[in-house]
């Protein structure tokens, strides 16, 4: 037995990897500094950040979920670990906390969803705002400096040339991929997004899976979290903000479908690279900040237009 | 006959990659002529519908209306012709009024506002004609199924019609609706509409139509009048197979008393006690709101109980949600298989084994050779028609789709299995094939409770027979004093 598609070339498959390419070509004639391996390396920091909040964000969508808070959750839990850092707390200590400060928003967005039964986006809509608040609440509004030296390595160390932060995205992808694909756990979030009411009549406890998935892209935010404050060596209050943005942008450009049930990992990946190489090929042209905002909103307008109109011809 | 057709197909083929819908089938109707139109799922009636309303269009042949070569036909130049058609999903707007929805997109108007008025007093008349007592201001969601299904009848009776075409209309009806439905046919019928009537009942084809055309894997078979056929050897000429024995049984012998249900009481039913025997086949028959679904659901704890218990095997069950249920070994397969039974976004062999991933994994990771095979062994044990299993199970027909679900809970080894409507809109060779699968499992010393609306159905794959009616058990007959008659009384037990 054989896989009966695949063999026609489907549009939104390729699409996105042949607008990759050829974005690619262009950032690297018309600028000078985009084709070389220190930017390739440069572009692969910043997308660590996105890439390993777009499992996560992943999973959510995949259940038929999304979640806003992500950018403050990066915010409030790297304020927390810059703060107890620069007041001398051992970075172990500090990292665990601000991990399990992220485990517990997710504890309180699935809280809001399953038992307040408040619609995800809303809820981490609000679990977004009182965050940021919570953030220029615990840091006065000034950044945090004083770091500990060692704790660089995280956002600043590479192995060879190979960014650190690169190489944990790529594992945190390996983890989402393993779940997805070869766990009962990705069993059930397909499941879940494709007809919940069929997943709870199948014996799935739908409230818990809901917890698991909001715990882990809270974790997964605060790891990312950990690796900004350690690439700009400070804590920021901004940090995260708008993020949650560009991290769903991704997902979608990779064909995860914004209702729910549909979508690969393995995709999400050249969405998070896409994402990665405008924002970059753009700095390098000397785009300004404002245009950058312009195109990016297009770019999330288009990707959704592709996947619905995708799922339109499929039925 | 001398008469004219109204509406003539001739040598109609529509091909799909890979798959030939419609195969030169040439067929007239008549007006004032009801014309049933039978035939197992795949068959192609949908194509044929399909075709003649415009949505789309033939791949060879030619479409006559009224004597005229119908050419480029579409949905508006059918509906302009006169070609309406009914379909089995509701395309009703539920939050806007009945009169509303009959004349949406085409609102009377005064100046640049809606002439609610005039709309409301034109859907009254229209509802008045079909002898159908309904409100023009009532909301549509506050209607049961069967009305709105009459309100999507009106809907389509609100313009100029001589073609009406029904599909499957009897599926969601109660007795009472359906005798609504007969008289509305009737009156079309006598008005010089032609009608034609798809149907999975024979009975019903029996009772209202004039004609019966069948239609086999895309073939046209045959044109009778109904006076002139039989329901056997209309069934013979759909599957093209004797089907000896409709309702097949088989030796078994009736164990212990398994399940005990005692005063289950929920905000639909009050006080509902029984038990079934291991080995025993228990139907459950009544209208629709009785609280059959209802009773199914609290038993599996997909609804809260306000009162009462639940033991197997003597020993108290404790349930508060599906997941509880399927630990103590209680199976329910929902009526409605697209929105609570399947995973329409996924292959058949993740419908097929869904529920029983965890079993086939160590510490969360699945091993997909264990699970290839198990899902292959089903697939070849219940004769899903599938090409792969990696296919979606929604390119799946409704017989195959059902199999994959009984595949799916036969793995999970409940000793109690809840069949909610197995059959409804499934074959004739599918039925069979559930009915035998049924048998199997009551022989092998399971406990099963079957729900279903069609009596016949019931009766003849039933050990005993509870009835219920709002919400409570009206009645009970066993398999030797069974009558039709006999549940109907129990059934519409008023209190």
């Amino acid at each position: 037995m054989k896989k009966e598609q695949g063999k026609k070339v489907n549009w939104g498959d390729m699409g996105i990897i042949l607008t990759l390419i050829a974005m690619i070509i262009f950032f690297s004639v018309v600028t000078k500094s985009f084709l070389s391996a220190k930017n390739f390396a440069n572009i692969a920091r910043q997308i660590s950040i996105t890439g390993i909040c777009s499992v996560g964000m992943t999973m959510v969508i995949l259940t038929g979920g999304i979640d806003l808070s992500i950018g403050s959750v990066i915010g409030f839990t790297s304020a927390v670990a810059a703060l107890m850092m620069s007041n001398g707390q051992p970075i172990i200590l500090a990292s665990v906390v601000s991990l399990a400060l992220g485990v517990i928003i997710g504890v309180i967005n699935a809280t809001c969803i399953n038992y307040l039964q408040i619609p995800a986006m809303i809820a981490t809509l609000g679990t977004q705002i009182s965050l940021r608040g919570a953030v220029y609440l615990v840091t006065g509004g000034m950044p945090v400096y004083g770091l500990p030296e060692s704790f660089k390595v995280l956002g600043q160390g590479s192995v060879g040339i190979i960014p650190i932060s690169m190489i944990i995205m790529v594992i945190v992808f390996i983890i989402g991929y393993i779940i997805l694909n070869k766990m009962v756990f990705g069993r059930k979030i397909y499941g879940i997004g494709g007809n919940a009411e069929t997943a709870r009549l199948s014996g799935v406890n739908v409230k818990k899976e809901i917890y698991k998935i909001y715990m882990l892209v809270g974790f997964f935010g605060s790891l990312a979290g950990l690796i900004l404050m350690s690439r700009v060596n400070s804590g920021q209050p901004s940090a995260g903000d708008g993020y949650e943005m560009d991290i769903i942008t991704a997902v979608v450009l990779g064909g995860v479908s914004v209702s729910g049930g549909e979508g690969k990992i393995t995709k999400v990946i050249i969405g998070v690279i896409f994402m990665g190489v405008l924002a970059n090929g753009m700095m390098m042209m000397n785009i300004n900040e404002y245009w950058q905002r312009v195109v990016k909103g297009l770019v999330l307008l288009a990707a959704v237009a592709v996947d619905i109109r995708t799922k339109n011809k499929a039925s | 006959m001398e008469k004219k057709p109204i509406l003539e197909l001739k040598e109609i083929t529509k091909r799909y990659p890979g798959v030939v819908a419609l195969d030169q089938v040439s067929i007239s109707f008549y007006s004032g002529e009801v014309h049933a139109i039978v035939g197992e799922n795949g068959a192609g009636k949908s194509t044929l519908i399909k075709i003649m309303t415009g949505a789309i269009s033939p791949t060879e042949g030619k479409m006559f209306f009224e004597g005229k070569e119908v050419i480029d036909n579409s949905p508006q130049k059918a509906i302009e012709m006169g070609i309406t058609a009914v379909y089995q999903e509701l395309n009703l707007l539920k939050y806007l009024t009945v009169a509303e929805n009959i004349y949406y997109n085409r609102f009377p108007k005064k100046g640049p506002f809606i002439d609610y008025q005039k709309m409301k007093k034109d859907a009254g008349e229209v509802l008045e004609h079909l002898g159908v007592v309904i409100d023009p201001a009532e909301l549509v969601k506050n209607l049961t199924v069967g009305y709105q299904q009459l309100v999507e009848i009106a809907k389509s009776l609100s313009r100029t019609v001589k073609v009406i075409i029904m599909d499957e209309p009897s599926a969601p009806l109660t007795n009472n609706e359906l005798k609504y439905l007969f008289d509305i046919v009737k009156k079309l019928k006598d008005e010089g509409l032609a009608v034609l009537y798809i149907s999975h009942r024979m009975e019903e084809i029996f009772q209202i139509c004039d004609k019966v055309s069948v239609f086999r894997d895309g073939h046209y078979i045959s044109t009778k009048a109904v006076v002139d056929t039989t329901k056997d050897e209309l069934i013979k000429e759909m599957v093209n197979r004797e089907i000896s024995d409709t309702y097949p049984q088989v030796e078994k012998e009736l164990g212990e008393v398994s399940l005990e249900v005692k005063g289950v009481t929920t905000s639909l039913l009050k006080n509902i006690s029984f038990s079934v025997r291991r080995g025993e086949r228990l139907g459950i028959a009544g209208l629709v709101g009785a609280g059959r679904t209802e009773t199914a659901r609290a038993i599996f704890g997909a609804d809260r109980m306000e009162k009462g218990e639940i033991y197997l095997n003597g020993k108290l069950l404790h349930i508060t949600s599906p997941a509880d249920a399927i630990k103590e070994g209680i199976a329910y397969l929902p009526e409605d298989r697209k929105q609570l039974g399947l995973f329409l976004n996924m292959s058949v062999k993740d419908n097929l084994l869904f529920s029983y991933y965890p079993e086939l994994a160590q510490s969360g990771l699945i091993n997909n050779k264990n699970a290839t095979e198990v899902c292959d062994q089903q697939v070849v044990t219940l004769k899903v028609k599938t090409p792969t299993r990696e296919q979606l199970i929604s390119h799946l027909s409704g017989g195959n789709q059902q199999k994959v679900i009984v595949a799916k809970w036969m793995l999970m080894d409940c000793d109690v299995i809840i069949f909610d409507e197995p059959t409804r809109g499934i074959d004739v060779g599918a039925k069979q094939e559930i009915y035998q699968l049924i048998n199997m499992l009551a022989k092998e010393g399971k406990t099963i409770i079957v729900i279903s609306s069609e009596l016949q159905e019931l009766m003849g794959i039933s050990d005993r027979i509870l009835v219920m009616a709002e919400g409570r058990i009206t009645g009970e007959v066993d398999r030797d004093t069974m009558t039709q008659k006999k549940i109907l009384e129990l059934a519409s037990v008023e209190r």
